[in-house]
């Protein structure tokens, strides 16, 4: 549960808003639904898409912490991995970048394509606008057939403000600093501002998105450059939060679709190897569906009996 | 990211070579490597280890031992095995003897079903075939429209008689869908449906409904190149839910390993139909089980490089350019255009590491400055278009205020001007079929043009084979390595 205190500038009171009581302990399948085999933990985490090397350590550590503390029994192996898992995922700086009071503050959405950030956006600007906040929303997708329609399908429902782009396949970098200066005319609490999906190894695509952060930081700062995940993608997905951490400074992971049968273990190697944190996850296509990343709730999941 | 699976097994077998014969360790350390690599690839665990299983039993037998190179024999092995399992001979789409052909997709969210229905429309239509677009996905916020828009690009007709966005009957659609095609004589319907996770009951039964109703040749089962291990349960979920007949894999030209295919080729026994390789509606192949395996083990770069030079150069745009060269008609408006397409490819150095062997060549490069195609770029830029169609007329003036709208000076831009002046000339001399000149700068396109060069020497192997039928072509007249850009 995430209360949310951040006041916003046109409002007198600071609103405090709850997000749904839906969080991703009941949404993630457990690794375990029998009982935990040692031997069988490095098979089980490869197969929730930990990765090879993420595998073999987190079952040589947990291996190691049993033996020395004696630990055999199920339940007590349940709590001794949850812990473990929760302890290396627990980051700092895994917050949404809401505090520094400057507004509008900026999101940049990232991904490739099919992952989910039009949906992602839409669910944000929601729990937004229910905390009073002004979210102005911009579609700086001009690629993808209807991409505009649906965002405009989600701010509707949200209640946000939506920039268009005014020509078909207009530029999205000057889309982007259209949002931007409607939100600081309209003094909004924040500009969330969608993107095409590109494979990361399209480079000039790359490219196209540090022009687009150039342009919005023509009058204001980025607040967060989110990039969306899909859960059920394997290793390729190391592979694209390297690729959009360089071209574009993301600040968090957004990880998707955990309500599937997929685990999204390599939400753990992306935050090992690359330091990037996760921050929200998206667990259904409700407006509701989605919440913040708690590395507890995630390990309780995942080892839940 | 990941070390090749060739660049690991080298090392495996330096230790090997000069044995003759490979012991049962020899084979387990190697089938090591294999398995990491495989899983690296996304192939799903208990796949992996049935393939490795029978690897084994292969290698320890009777060919692995007598054969000269027994460490390569087992890659051979593990090579031929994947495609097999990929689909040693794809089929065909199977068409109804009596149209209309029903084809039915399926999948997850975001898995590309609605970008495939439209490149699989356009396709059909190509084929003369007149095919008829449905739209059942009504549950992703304007899924319909983004059916309607891609219908109209290709001049489908698109049967959506619903918003969607959660209004409608995607059962009633098919049903209606199948009585108005035969009405109106289309040969084959794609039925578009909405995505749906495995564990999602409610969502895979109205999937069963719409099935049972319009009973379709062909139930393809679209998923993302990307998926990871979860591959295994998601295909198993859907054959067991709705049932399928064949397979489309999507995105795969992102850098994916796509291991996700052989997990799904092998649960479901489906052969793979198409790949889809691209945002632009064009962008779908027939499935090379070849080239997939290759690429699962790491090892078919070049032939991913081709294909992206192919994409990048595609054939109708050299022809032009080799034409405009012959005629003198080459200006810097072209020349810019061949430089944006060089970079769409990625930088110069990403191409070369995708060369097997380039090793030595890849250190020359680090020292070219990849920022030069920007600074040309930029000065072409900053001409008018008068200046770029008819270089002739830069006098002084225009140079200066060339080299201060680009940030360059102007002595930069006289030597690009003295390149591409050069340049033509000698390309114009080739376009004749004159001699080839030596290039100031050895470019990657060149050794890309190699299949081409071996037109007719039909290639042993068949992927090489099937690139050199298709003619990829990059025209060596183009400009690309006589400008001298590394100068």
């Amino acid at each position: 549960m995430f209360s949310f205190l951040r006041k916003s500038r046109n409002s007198e009171q600071a609103e405090a808003v709850e997000l749904p009581t839906r969080t991703i302990t009941s949404a993630i399948r457990s690794l375990f639904p029998k009982k935990i085999e040692l031997e069988e933990l490095e098979d089980i985490l490869i197969r929730a898409d930990f990765g090879i090397e993420a595998s073999e350590e987190i079952t040589k550590e947990l291996r190691q912490q049993a033996s020395k503390l004696g630990i055999t029994e199920d339940s007590q192996l349940r709590v001794l991995l949850r812990d473990l898992l929760s302890i290396k995922l627990t980051r700092a700086d895994s917050e949404l970048n809401l505090k520094s009071e400057t507004f509008p503050y900026v999101f940049l959405v990232v991904g490739v394509n099919g992952v989910g950030k039009t949906t992602t956006i839409g669910k944000l600007a929601k729990w937004l606008t229910d905390g009073k906040w002004k979210v102005v929303i911009g579609a700086a997708d001009t690629f993808r057939a209807a991409a505009v329609e649906q965002l405009a399908t989600w701010a509707d429902r949200a209640g946000a403000e939506l920039v268009r782009p005014q020509t078909e396949g207009q530029d999205p970098a000057s889309v982007a600093y259209q949002t931007v200066e409607r939100a600081i005319v309209d003094q909004a609490d924040i500009a969330i501002i969608d993107t095409a999906g590109r494979l990361q190894n399209k480079q000039d695509l790359m490219d196209e998105l540090n022009k687009i952060t150039r342009s919005i930081q023509k009058q204001a700062s980025v607040s967060e450059v989110l990039l969306v995940l899909d859960a059920t993608m394997g290793q390729n997905a190391l592979s694209q939060a390297k690729s959009f951490a360089e071209a574009a400074s993301v600040t968090g992971v957004v990880l998707t679709k955990l309500d599937g049968s997929a685990k999204g273990g390599i939400a753990y190697a992306i935050q090992q190897q690359l330091g990037i944190p996760i921050k929200l996850v998206g667990v259904g296509e409700g407006e509701n569906d989605f919440a913040f990343f708690s590395p507890k709730d995630f390990a309780t999941g995942l080892v839940a009996s | 990211m990941f070390d090749s699976l060739s660049s690991r097994l080298s090392e495996t077998f330096k230790s090997l070579r000069g044995k003759g014969r490979l012991t049962a360790a020899d084979i387990d350390e190697t089938l090591r490597d294999i398995r990491k690599s495989l899983l690296e690839a996304d192939v799903a665990l208990d796949v992996v280890k049935a393939f490795i299983g029978s690897i084994r039993e292969r290698a320890l037998g009777d060919e692995v031992s007598k054969a000269l190179n027994p460490a390569q024999q087992i890659v051979q092995i593990v090579n031929s095995e994947l495609v097999k399992i990929l689909g040693g001979d794809t089929r065909r789409l199977q068409f109804a003897k009596t149209p209309p052909t029903v084809i039915m997709l399926a999948g997850l969210q975001g898995s590309g079903k609605t970008t495939f229905a439209a490149k699989l429309a356009r396709l059909l239509k190509q084929d003369n075939q007149t095919p008829l677009l449905v739209a059942c996905d009504l549950q992703r916020p304007n899924a319909v429209d983004q059916l309607k828009v891609l219908g109209e690009k290709i001049a489908v007709p698109v049967f959506a008689p619903y918003e969607g966005n959660g209004v409608g009957n995607p059962v009633e659609v098919a049903k209606q869908a199948i009585e108005k095609a035969k009405r109106e004589q289309h040969s084959v319907v794609i039925v578009d449906t909405a995505g749906r996770t495995g564990v999602d009951q409610e969502m895979m039964q109205q999937a069963i409904d719409i099935r049972n109703l319009v009973a379709p040749d062909e139930l393809i089962f679209v998923i993302d190149s990307m998926l990871g291990q979860d591959a295994v349960s998601v295909a198993k979920a859907f054959q067991d839910g709705v049932g399928l007949s064949a397979v489309a894999l999507t995105k795969l030209d992102g850098d994916t390993r796509g291991g996700a295919a052989l997990s799904v080729a092998t649960i479901t026994g489906a052969p793979i139909l198409f790949s889809s390789t691209g945002e632009s509606l064009d962008a779908i192949e027939v499935f090379h089980p070849d080239r997939m395996a290759s690429r699962i083990l790491n090892m078919g770069d070049v032939l991913t490089l081709i294909e992206q030079a192919q994409k990048t150069f595609d054939q109708e745009e050299s022809k032009k350019i080799a034409e405009k060269i012959a005629s003198d008609q080459f200006t810097l408006q072209d020349f810019l255009e061949q430089l944006q397409q060089v970079k769409k490819m990625g930088s110069l150095k990403g191409i070369m590491g995708m060369m097997p062997g380039m090793g030595k060549l890849k250190q020359d490069l680090d020292q070219f400055d990849e920022k030069q195609i920007d600074r040309t770029q930029a000065i072409i830029q900053s001409m008018t278009p008068l200046e770029r169609n008819q270089p002739r007329v830069l006098n002084g003036s225009r140079r200066v205020r060339i080299a201060k709208g680009s940030g360059t000076t102007v002595t930069e831009v006289n030597q690009l001007m003295q390149r591409f002046e050069q340049s033509a000339k000698v390309m114009k001399s080739m376009a004749k079929g004159g001699p080839m000149p030596g290039s100031p700068f050895p470019m990657p396109p060149k050794k890309i043009a190699k299949p081409e060069k071996k037109k007719g020497s039909k290639s042993g192997n068949p992927a090489k084979r099937a690139a050199e039928s298709q003619g990829i072509v990059y025209q060596p007249k183009q400009p690309g390595s006589s400008f001298g850009l590394g100068n």
